[in-house]
């Protein structure tokens, strides 16, 4: 299932995270990538060097766009002006899909810049659903919707995660970006088997998968993106791949950023399971 | 499924008791209503979040074998101060500076305090500095004037950053035009700024040496602040300056003006011909001003080099 309608047919490889730290090096040397993946909101401005730097990185690279602040889950309207500049900047990568987090951050009108997450409830599904066919039908490209990692559980929860994300994505007829470090943060912080989450959500839907490192404190897992991938995150991607398939795979590393070489070669250590997933493939 | 005991969720509905369901839209937003509330309250001492947050984390989250429900909406209360917080430190590295770290530490809480994000861009997280500080100078004491001038030239820094640009003006666009007649506009990334102390040196000061580059969004956690890089301002003395902060070729810059170029420039932003932006250069002459024709052609020409004019 590399390529579906979820990701718009496509079949990208490993991609890493477009950071300010490596424009420099990206520019003047002008590394082999299959893909970046750029934060949208960094980039809806209405110039200057943020822009001629996109345009420089479209002239030789395949880019998509993941957002922070669409907040499918806010019970707030959506933000037309967001809504907008964002049009906007599809235009202009040509992304082929676009993806944001599965959660709230805004109430009327007041931002908290976070990925909170959802009451998994079917009510609070059915206007997640509704707010996703809304942004997909105005930017008129597929859209996945991305598990956040998480730090609370709701007492109002109806159902687990992984049912409250097919929930969303079946009503919203939606793709999915399945973070498989966000499922094992969340995993260690909830007390809940990561296997059974990867194990039971539509595999047909994922679009792209996330890895990435994390930080362990005395009673709870942090998403901290300043990491390698640890062991068992990539034991989690390796079975991802065997449901899912070959799918595209980005690394996220936002702070401490090391070297643009590191963060790359970290990022193609996925290779070794994607050559797993295929040999196994071939034999059978 | 678990259900708790009904209960408040906000300060607002403390006096009806909703049970802790989301079972309706309006249900979902009364939770996030809640939930964001006690998310933005302001940490409390040490940066531990403040005990009055407990009811509405009783009531809608869930206790674990290792945290209580209190435990659990403080890492997200914590994390929101610390991301916008680090943002803040970001964006204005002269005012950090000037200030000194427990200053602005101070400062920045309760500006965010007063006005929270109502962008869905970090970028515009620091847009109303300005506006609280004129509001409450006492944040800045005591160097207000000094604080407010070098919050003014860091936004504009922002602005000239990546505010969009219109197609330029150029010399010979205007070649046979009547001054009485022509409105020029100045590029939405431009801003002119009427100083009392060299805020551009200071600020070029306090960014020497710092190679870290704006907080980019990014769904990764802040865990620390960065340390202002002090500048010694100790007997800096008032002076009335004029600055034009603006980009060329995506790099910004911080453009001297003299006084008369100052205010022809702000008369054509305020929409005034060129001929009436120009008066100004002969009322404040007078019989000296006798180049005055060459020596404006010269700044105009020199200002439409820099792309600066733009239709209105």
């Amino acid at each position: 299932m590399p390529a579906n309608r979820f990701n718009g047919f496509t079949d990208y490889g490993i991609g890493i995270g477009l950071r300010l730290p490596h424009y420099q090096h990206i520019l003047t040397r002008k590394p082999t990538v299959d893909w970046f993946e750029i934060i949208s909101e960094n980039f809806m401005v209405d110039g200057g060097r943020p822009l001629q730097v996109l345009d420089q990185i479209l002239e030789q690279y395949r880019v998509v766009q993941h957002g922070v602040s669409m907040y499918f889950g806010s019970a707030d309207k959506l933000n037309r002006e967001h809504l907008k500049r964002l049009k906007t900047l599809v235009k202009r990568t040509k992304t082929p899909w676009l993806s944001d987090h599965l959660c709230w951050g805004s109430v009327d009108g007041r931002y908290t810049h976070d990925l909170l997450p959802m009451p998994y409830t079917f009510a609070a599904a059915k206007v997640t659903a509704q707010k996703v066919r809304e942004v997909r039908d105005f930017l008129e490209i597929p859209i996945a919707v991305e598990n956040v990692s998480s730090y609370t559980e709701f007492h109002a929860s109806e159902m687990t995660e992984w049912e409250f994300l097919t929930e969303v994505v079946e009503l919203a007829d939606c793709g999915i970006l399945l973070d498989v470090n966000n499922i094992y943060v969340s995993s260690k912080n909830h007390n809940f088997n990561p296997y059974d989450y990867v194990n039971n959500v539509p595999h047909h839907r994922v679009a792209q998968i996330h890895i990435a490192g994390h930080r362990k404190f005395e009673k709870y897992i942090l998403d901290t993106h300043d990491h390698p991938v640890l062991d068992p995150v990539w034991q989690l991607y390796s079975r991802a791949l065997k449901l899912v398939g070959n799918t595209a795979t980005l690394l996220e590393w936002d702070d401490r950023i090391p070297s643009f070489d590191e963060v790359h070669h970290e990022a193609l250590k996925a290779n070794q399971f994607i050559r797993q997933f295929e040999q196994k493939t071939a034999s059978v | 499924m678990k259900r708790s005991k009904p209960t408040s969720l906000s300060a607002s509905s403390s006096k009806k008791p909703r049970p802790s369901k989301v079972a309706s839209a309006r249900q979902l937003g009364e939770l996030q209503a809640a939930m964001a509330n006690a998310i933005m309250k302001p940490l409390a001492a040490r940066d531990r979040m403040q005990k009055s947050s407990a009811p509405v984390a009783d009531a809608i989250i869930k206790p674990n074998d290792r945290l209580t429900s209190f435990e659990r909406l403080e890492i997200y209360n914590r994390q929101y101060w610390f991301r916008i917080l680090d943002c803040l430190y970001d964006d204005y590295p002269g005012l950090r500076a000037v200030l000194g770290d427990r200053k602005f530490d101070r400062l920045a809480r309760a500006y965010l305090a007063r006005y929270p994000s109502e962008s869905f861009s970090l970028r515009n997280l620091g847009s109303r500095v300005e506006k609280f500080l004129r509001a409450e100078p006492k944040w800045a004491a005591p160097h207000q004037r000094l604080a407010l001038d070098m919050v003014r030239i860091e936004w504009a820094n922002i602005v000239a950053f990546d505010e969009g640009a219109k197609p330029t003006i150029h010399v010979d666009d205007l070649l046979g035009r009547a001054p009485s007649k022509v409105r020029l506009a100045l590029q939405p990334y431009v801003t002119l700024l009427e100083v009392r102390y060299p805020v551009d040196d200071l600020l070029i000061a306090a960014k020497k040496g710092d190679d870290r580059l704006r907080s980019e969004a990014s769904n990764a956690v802040a865990l620390q602040h960065k340390r202002a890089k002090h500048i010694n301002f100790r007997g800096l003395k008032p002076q009335r300056l004029y600055i034009a902060v603006h980009r060329m070729e995506n790099s910004v810059y911080y453009k001297p003006l003299i006084r008369e170029q100052f205010e022809i420039l702000r008369a054509l932003q305020q929409g005034a011909t060129i001929e009436k932006a120009c008066a100004v250069l002969l009322k404040r002459r007078g019989s000296a001003a006798k180049d005055w024709p060459s020596q404006v052609q010269r700044w105009f020409k020199e200002w439409t080099s820099f792309g600066w004019f733009c239709h209105p």
